[in-house]
């Protein structure tokens, strides 16, 4: 019955082939996710003097997305953004990642803003920090100043309603 | 209309192929002579349909139809016309169609250089290639139809990926869809056998040719995407152990360790099962090859683009060809005679050393190319298997294979003697070793691996040379076989050397350079003049003169450039290189750099010895793999023939 | 005009074999930029599509070089620099996988694999050995001994003896 054992093995190696059909292998998940999220102080978009950190939220939720004015996909979850800003009490805090202040101002003009605020991130050492490799990405970081979920990619109203919301939901309890 | 008449004669070609697949199977069952002798016109037929319809896909390409879609997709108006040409198979739909073309070709060689073997074999044979192209013929209609139409008709094409402009796009996926499609045949003869309960040295000797021919493309297949990627990348690499350089690299070696095991099987009727399993386990690679790149599975620089459905059909194709294969295996192998006898230590073991050595060694790069999807699936870790791993597992495995090389050849069929065979290769010892310590220091320092690689380079080509002088010394006549043997693992040999050199002693400066500064390489002397403009028939080029010299004396001038292709505006390195048989000059350009005087640009200027000898190591195997696939005992149907041995079951 | 430029050009060609002189290097510590090299060819390029931190031509690659480079000259060791990597952005960004019990069977599996299958081998053979062959119990009969003679002396003129020869 050894002479089996090639046929076996190859259904064996179909099932995990079959498998890897349904994910993405280039999705990277995050490893900062239930630690805390790293510090910095960065100028603020449009007050260059003042800063903003981490710190200053602690005791709060709230989002971070990073975003430029050269990202593409960024125009597509931001409507979504700016919407969620209006209604929702959770605030976003935009990180403009590798961007010149004035096209990120004229673009913020242009689509609109739904960030409390947004600092700049000019030689994008705050994004390696938090291991950003893609635009857009956002984080959702708890009272405790903990990141709780990172979002690879623009917000969809699926992952807003699926994922999003009750994450905050349950992290504002 | 004729993307219309190209789609007919795939549909057709579909139709024939169910003929071709099922009717002889069944006649060779049956014994009946009618259905048997379909098998030819049918192969006959399908090639012409196959053909056609390739015809079809390039008259459209030449002639800029970008109502269909894939032309669309891959040409431009400007692109010039070889790379038209080319552009057939530069995405998913064309090269499955440039497959089909292959297998459609193969099979119609088999129909045509078979008249020695018996009819219900040859019907047998086909049959299973016709089987095969059913499915990727429905592959193609169902999922991937080069011939639909995009309407509105727009105005121009979105142009081949300007990485793909090049010649190295007109000869490496023909050279290396012949070698995947090549094993079919080989694949065919074995399910043939298994279907027949025939499995016998005549089996394996009316096998071998074709699936040393499949081999020999196989190799010059992967040595010039090697090459391409070399010339083409701009960093000097020449392999990166990515997923689909592994996907071709898996069928080789599992090739390699099948023409070896054909060996055993023609001389000495032994192996048959696992010979068998073998032919299975090539061209299920080379299956399983075509699955990873067009899945999107696995993440590569080479993988097309995507569709899930795709995926699912390949799988279900995959796991319907291979599984019934190893069912059928599993059934038929019990029953299979054992073959000759042999002893502990004679050529029949080496051999089945050297297969050991070789499937584990594939083994182990599947294992490394599937293990992140493995954890993945299993919800384990997201893991990326690199080529850290691949080096780090890769070279143990090979280096006893290596050695073997030498012995084998001195040792003898059926029952060899371990005094015998030293005595044939112990003056390869002294070499080998003054290889591995001294040699070294002819090229710089040195260091154990470097060592072990020139030690087992120098092992195979002395104990080649001395199994060549004890042959001749032995007198009467020398098979074109044997030349054959030889010179391929020669050309094992030539790799080895260029491997070790290249990566033990290759240099890389990166440099700003300004007009008029000088840089070092090895013992060149590169100055650069400058950057001019350049424009290109579908790009703009910055173009940049650096004279080459040596001892003073200018040998020419090198032109790196950075060219921007008008449709992607994607910059593209194009490396010069002055190519020698013992060292490249390596020159890339970079980007213009601010301040100092104007002009100043980064280059990068690499200096690699032997690397050459990568590819020529590769070339000398091809060529040893052709004058064994000719040995006359392949060829002597002539006298066979008019013996009326048309009937004869060995 | 066009005279003084002529003149201007070519005192300007005469004058640059004079102003020939070795490039700068691109970069300013070799031994830095030779380390950050030889780790980054252990990380992976995330933007890439499958590209190694080395060569790739991307932003980020370009300012995680940057990065590494300044962590270098800081005096970070080589385990301290994947740390920092991999804790940014896991385990992914490791071309080598770092060895842990998920990965025992990748590290292990060919060795293993190599063990087994010369085990088998070897096995194989001494059971093949010990079985006895339908020749060894009756060898060939006086006739057929002289017909086998006949045939090998008849010499290379068939195929088929000529394949035994090799």
């Amino acid at each position: 019955m050894r002479f089996l054992i090639p046929l076996g093995l190859f259904l064996l190696l179909v099932g995990f082939l079959a498998a890897g059909l349904k994910l993405d292998p280039r999705e990277v998940p995050s490893p900062l996710i239930g630690k805390p999220a790293p510090g910095f102080a960065l100028p603020q978009l449009g007050a260059p003097s003042a800063r903003f950190s981490p710190v200053d939220m602690k005791g709060k939720v709230w989002m971070l997305n990073v975003w430029a004015s050269w990202c593409v996909s960024c125009r597509e979850e931001h409507p979504l953004l700016v919407e969620f800003s209006r209604n929702a009490t959770t605030p976003i805090y935009g990180l403009d990642y590798k961007d010149q202040p004035a096209d990120a101002e004229r673009w913020l003009k242009q689509f609109g803003n739904p960030y409390a605020l947004s600092v700049a991130d000019a030689d994008g050492r705050v994004g390696i920090d938090y291991g950003v490799y893609g635009v857009p990405e956002t984080y959702i970081i708890d009272k405790q100043g903990v990141i709780r979920y990172k979002q690879i990619g623009p917000v969809t109203p699926e992952v807003l309603s699926n994922k999003i919301q009750p994450l905050l939901a349950e992290l504002n309890k | 209309m004729i993307p219309e008449l190209g789609h007919f004669a795939l549909i057709l070609a579909l139709l024939v192929a169910a003929v071709q697949g099922v009717l002889p199977l069944v006649g060779a069952q049956r014994n009946s002579g009618a259905w048997m002798a379909l098998a030819r016109p049918a192969a006959r037929t399908q090639f012409t349909m196959i053909v056609v319809a390739f015809a079809c896909l390039t008259y459209a390409f030449v002639n800029d139809d970008f109502s269909v879609k894939y032309v669309f997709e891959h040409s431009n108006s400007q692109l010039p016309l070889v790379y038209r040409f080319a552009a057939v198979w530069g995405g998913h739909e064309g090269s499955l169609l440039l497959w089909m073309l292959m297998l459609s070709g193969w099979t119609f060689a088999v129909s045509l250089l078979s008249r020695t073997l018996p009819l219900a074999m040859v019907a047998r044979v086909i049959a299973v290639l016709g089987l095969v192209s059913c499915g990727f013929l429905l592959f193609i209609l169902l999922t991937s139809d080069p011939f639909e139409r995009l309407l509105p008709v727009p105005a121009d094409g979105a142009d081949l990926n300007p990485l793909l402009q090049d010649p190295g796009l007109v000869i490496h996926p023909p050279m290396l869809y012949m070698g995947y499609v090549g094993f079919s045949v080989a694949f065919a003869f074995a399910i043939a056998a298994l279907i027949a309960g025939q499995l016998d040295a005549a089996w394996a000797r009316w096998s071998r040719p074709w699936t040393t021919a499949a081999w020999i493309f196989l190799t010059l297949g992967i040595a010039l995407g090697s090459g391409w990627a070399y010339y083409t990348l701009g960093w000097g690499g020449w392999w990166f152990w990515d997923p689909v350089e592994n996907a071709s690299f898996m069928p080789w070696l599992v090739g390699t360790a099948l023409i070896h095991s054909l060996a055993v099987t023609e001389k000495r009727g032994a192996f048959k099962n696992w010979t068998v399993l073998l032919a299975i386990g090539a061209f299920s690679l080379s299956l399983l090859g075509t699955f990873l790149v067009r899945s999107g599975v696995l993440t590569s620089v080479h993988a097309f683009a995507t569709d899930p459905r795709r995926g699912i059909f390949v799988l279900v194709f995959l796991t319907l060809v291979i599984g019934s294969s190893l069912t059928l295996f599993a059934w038929r192998a019990p029953k299979v005679g054992l073959g000759g006898k042999f002893g502990l230590l004679s050529r029949e073991t080496l051999l089945l050393t050297n297969n050991v050595l070789l499937l584990v060694a594939a083994a182990s790069v599947l294992l490394g190319t599937l293990y992140p999807l493995l954890l993945d699936a299993l919800g384990l870790a997201k893991l990326s298997v690199g080529p850290p791993y691949f080096q780090t597992v890769f070279v143990p495995l090979m280096a006893p294979l290596l050695f073997l090389i030498g012995l084998g050849p001195s040792s003898r069929w059926k029952q060899s003697e371990p005094a015998e065979m030293f005595k044939r290769v112990r003056f390869a010892i002294p070499f080998a070793l003054i290889g591995g310590i001294v040699l070294p220091f002819a090229f710089g320092n040195w260091t154990p691996l470097i060592g072990l690689g020139l030690l087992l380079a120098v092992w195979i080509a002395a104990a080649t040379a001395l199994d060549i002088r004890r042959r001749f010394a032995a007198g009467g006549n020398i098979p074109r076989a044997f030349w054959g043997m030889h010179l391929a693992h020669i050309g094992i040999a030539v790799f080895v050397v260029g491997v070790t050199l290249v990566k033990g002693y290759e240099t890389e400066k990166d440099v700003r350079m300004e007009p008029g500064d000088t840089v070092t390489a090895g013992s060149y002397s590169l100055r650069f003049l400058g950057v001019k403009p350049v424009p290109g028939p579908n790009y703009r080029s910055d173009m940049a003169d650096i004279e080459l010299s040596q001892d003073g004396r200018v040998l020419r001038v090198l032109n790196p450039e950075k060219r921007v292709f008008l449709s992607q505006e994607m910059p593209m390195t194009i490396a010069a290189i002055d190519a020698g048989p013992f060292r490249d000059i390596y020159v890339a350009l970079g980007e213009p750099l601010a301040g100092g005087t104007t002009g100043a640009w980064s280059v990068r200027v690499h200096y690699k010895p032997f690397v050459d000898w990568i590819w020529g190591g590769c070339l000398l195997m091809a060529l040893g793999g052709l004058l064994a696939a000719s040995d006359r005992r392949y060829r002597v149907h002539a006298q066979v023939t008019a013996a009326g041995t048309e009937g004869v079951r060995a | 005009m066009k005279r003084v430029m002529l003149l201007g050009f070519a005192v300007a060609l005469i004058a640059f074999p004079a102003a020939a002189r070795d490039a700068a290097p691109l970069v300013v510590d070799e031994a830095v930029e030779k380390r950050m090299v030889a780790i980054t060819e252990e990380l992976r390029c995330l933007v890439c599509q499958n590209e190694s931190l080395a060569g790739s031509r991307a932003d980020l690659a370009l300012d995680l070089r940057q990065e590494i480079r300044e962590m270098i000259k800081a005096g970070k060791s080589d385990k301290e620099i994947m740390d920092f990597m991999v804790s940014r952005y896991g385990d992914f960004v490791r071309y080598r996988p770092p060895l842990k019990p998920v990965t025992w069977l990748l590290w292990l599996g060919p060795f293993a694999l190599l063990a087994t299958g010369l085990a088998v081998l070897i096995t194989y053979m001494r059971r093949r050995s010990k079985m006895t062959w339908a020749d060894d119990a009756a060898p060939l009969s006086a006739e057929d001994q002289a017909r086998a003679a006949r045939l090998l002396q008849a010499g290379p003129e068939t195929p088929h003896a000529k394949g035994l020869q090799e």
